[in-house]
């Protein structure tokens, strides 16, 4: 049995010379070989506009990107964007161009929102140039990933019992 | 006697961090200043000692919305240096890349940075709601300039495909056809950008100013040419620093630069039109003269008009290098260091862009000197806010204060790029 809507979409977010910012792209290489074979897995640098572009016509997306918070290094955060605005320190430090919480606001006035839209917020120690994670967020890393495989699995389950 | 100051300590929608002080006292304008307190960057400082083929790399991360420019005046100085033949078909290529910077840069400024001022809105996300065509438009017009900087360039920002004397690997013909439908989109858009922003209200507001530009004989400048103004200056780009220079003012962390002859100077679309307006393709100057623009435009604000002319024009540029494109022999030309010094300049979304180099017979830099476009219009921009409020004295202050930020806004400052460099003087007394 496959699944017959494969609009969903696990889209990492980082740069992956900037130390525990690669988080999100290391959580969706991981996933990759375990999700269902009709779920689209992106890398993206967070530029706000190519994010619209990669969720555009998708029914499930699901978000994970490295954040500052100030909380411990590794704690996760989850968002139903549909359903509230990311917090302030979501954004990206960048006033040129616009990111994350950006385009999700962006998508939201526009009335181009993905009917579901999860966000994941890995709290990052280090962002320094580097292409290492942190220990503590290495360590993490599979409890991370299996806590959004669940997600994703399920997410493709209820549509999965949708479509029949 | 009565004093007050228009102040904005954080401008919104510019890249880099930097607000602006006008000081009023008795109805006259004292002193604009535009404060940039961005950290400096040092870049020149240490391009030193590194080798002349890592001078595109290191530069091009001095802004991350207009690398390409920062690539391409780093080659043309190096190769200027090293007296490197380049390929037509590399330079083609070149403009072709050039054209998709230009196309993401002016798009992300028409509709997100500046449209909002002319609409009424914060920002792109309040204006999104009742405008939402429009922003849908800027969006996919951004994404086709981006398209084309990872197909030549390797990815969309920084690229990495671009080498001294060429590309390390060029497009096949069909990567590039691929393109062209979006392209022809695009196109049409744009002319449709200029319609739309034809629309908007623009402050009266005009000076007498010097534009400074690249003219080229056979086509709109954008990757070589000479140095003109309306001024009557007409110099090969390596005579820039003989016309041309830095100052130091304290409240900026980026330097001023100065016409030595004129005083301030005006780089950028506006000036490009100007100076250029005769090799801008019919469709561009059709666009022009429908959006209202004559042969020249000296009201800054109307500056959003010039880009949309310059993006109907970047992509029918695009459009012929593309369908007359045929791969070059070899992607890039032999370089041979030798001891010297080379000068490039070439023309960024936001107006020139200068880079001077010296070698040692190893290609080794000794010294690297580099003027971005928004540091050459600082002072231009400090003299328009006293102009403009000097005018304005009646208006009430939250709607003087947004007029202010819109006239800053014309020039689409990069601040991060204005401030590579500093130059540290200690007064002693």
């Amino acid at each position: 049995m496959t699944v017959t809507h494969p609009n969903s979409i696990l889209i990492g977010i980082g740069n992956p010379f900037r130390s525990d910012d690669r988080a999100g792209l290391e959580i969706v290489r991981l996933l990759k070989e375990q999700i269902p074979r009709e779920m689209r897995c992106v890398e993206e640098t967070g530029d706000g506009a190519e994010l619209l572009d990669a969720w555009k016509g998708a029914d499930c997306v699901i978000l994970i990107d490295a954040i500052q918070s100030g909380a411990p290094p590794a704690t996760v955060y989850r968002f139903d964007a549909r359903a509230e605005s990311l917090p302030g320190w979501f954004s990206h430090a960048s006033t040129h161009t616009f990111g994350v919480a950006e385009a999700i606001e962006l998508s939201r006035q526009m009335d181009e929102m993905p009917p579901k839209l999860i966000v994941y917020g890995i709290e990052g120690l280090d962002f320094s140039p580097g292409t290492e994670l942190t220990p503590e967020v290495a360590e993490a890393l599979p409890a991370i990933s299996k806590l959004i495989l669940r997600e994703v699995l399920k997410a493709s389950a209820v549509r999965l019992t949708k479509s029949v | 006697m009565s004093a007050k100051s228009v102040k904005v300590d954080l401008l919104a929608r510019v890249e880099g961090e930097g607000g602006f002080q006008v000081k009023i006292r008795d109805q006259q304008v004292q002193t604009a200043a535009i404060k940039i307190f961005e950290p400096p960057r040092f870049f020149e400082a240490f391009l030193r000692g590194r080798k002349f083929s890592e001078a595109p790399d290191i530069t091009a991360r001095i802004c991350g919305i207009c690398p390409v420019a920062y690539q391409m005046s780093a080659c043309q100085a190096v190769e200027d240096a090293f007296e490197v033949q380049i390929d037509p078909a590399i330079q083609e290529l070149r403009r072709l890349l050039y054209c998709g910077e230009w196309i993401e840069s002016h798009a992300l400024h028409i509709y997100m940075l500046h449209a909002p001022d002319f609409l009424g809105y914060e920002d792109v996300i309040q204006m999104a709601k009742d405008h939402t065509d429009a922003v849908l438009r800027g969006l996919r017009l951004k994404k086709i300039g981006n398209t084309l900087m990872t197909v030549l360039g390797g990815r969309e920002i920084h690229p990495i495909n671009v080498r001294v004397g060429g590309f390390y690997r060029v497009p096949e013909k069909r990567e590039l056809l691929a393109l062209a439908d979006e392209l022809k989109w695009a196109r049409d858009a744009s002319v449709e950008t200029a319609q739309w922003a034809a629309g908007f209200s623009f402050p009266e507001f005009e000076r007498n100013y010097e534009f400074v530009a690249l003219r080229h004989p056979q086509e709109y400048a954008i990757q070589e040419g000479r140095l003109v103004s309306n001024r009557g200056l007409d110099i090969p780009v390596a005579e820039y620093e003989q016309h041309f220079a830095e100052d130091h003012v304290q409240h900026s962390n980026a330097l001023h630069s100065t016409d030595l002859e004129h005083g301030a100077y005006f780089v950028g679309p506006l000036a490009r039109y100007n100076l250029n307006f005769e090799s801008l393709s019919p469709l561009a100057q059709a666009t022009a003269k429908e959006a209202g623009l004559g042969r020249n435009c000296g009201n800054p604000f109307q500056s959003i008009l010039v880009r949309a002319v310059e993006l109907v024009y970047a992509c029918e540029e695009a459009l012929r290098i593309i369908s007359r494109y045929e791969a070059p022999e070899r992607p890039f030309a032999d370089v041979i260091p030798r001891v010297g010094a080379g000068h490039g300049c070439t023309e960024a979304p936001r107006g020139i862009l200068y880079h001077k180099y010296r070698f040692d017979e190893h290609g080794l830099i000794l010294s690297a000197k580099i003027v971005p476009p928004t540091a050459q219009n600082l002072k231009t921009m400090e003299e328009d806010l006293t102009e403009f409020v000097s005018s304005r004295l009646h208006l009430p202050k939250d709607r003087l204060q947004w007029q202010c930020e819109q006239a800053v806004r014309n020039y689409d400052p990069c601040i991060s790029c204005a401030t590579h460099s500093v130059k540290v003087w200690i007064e002693r007394s």
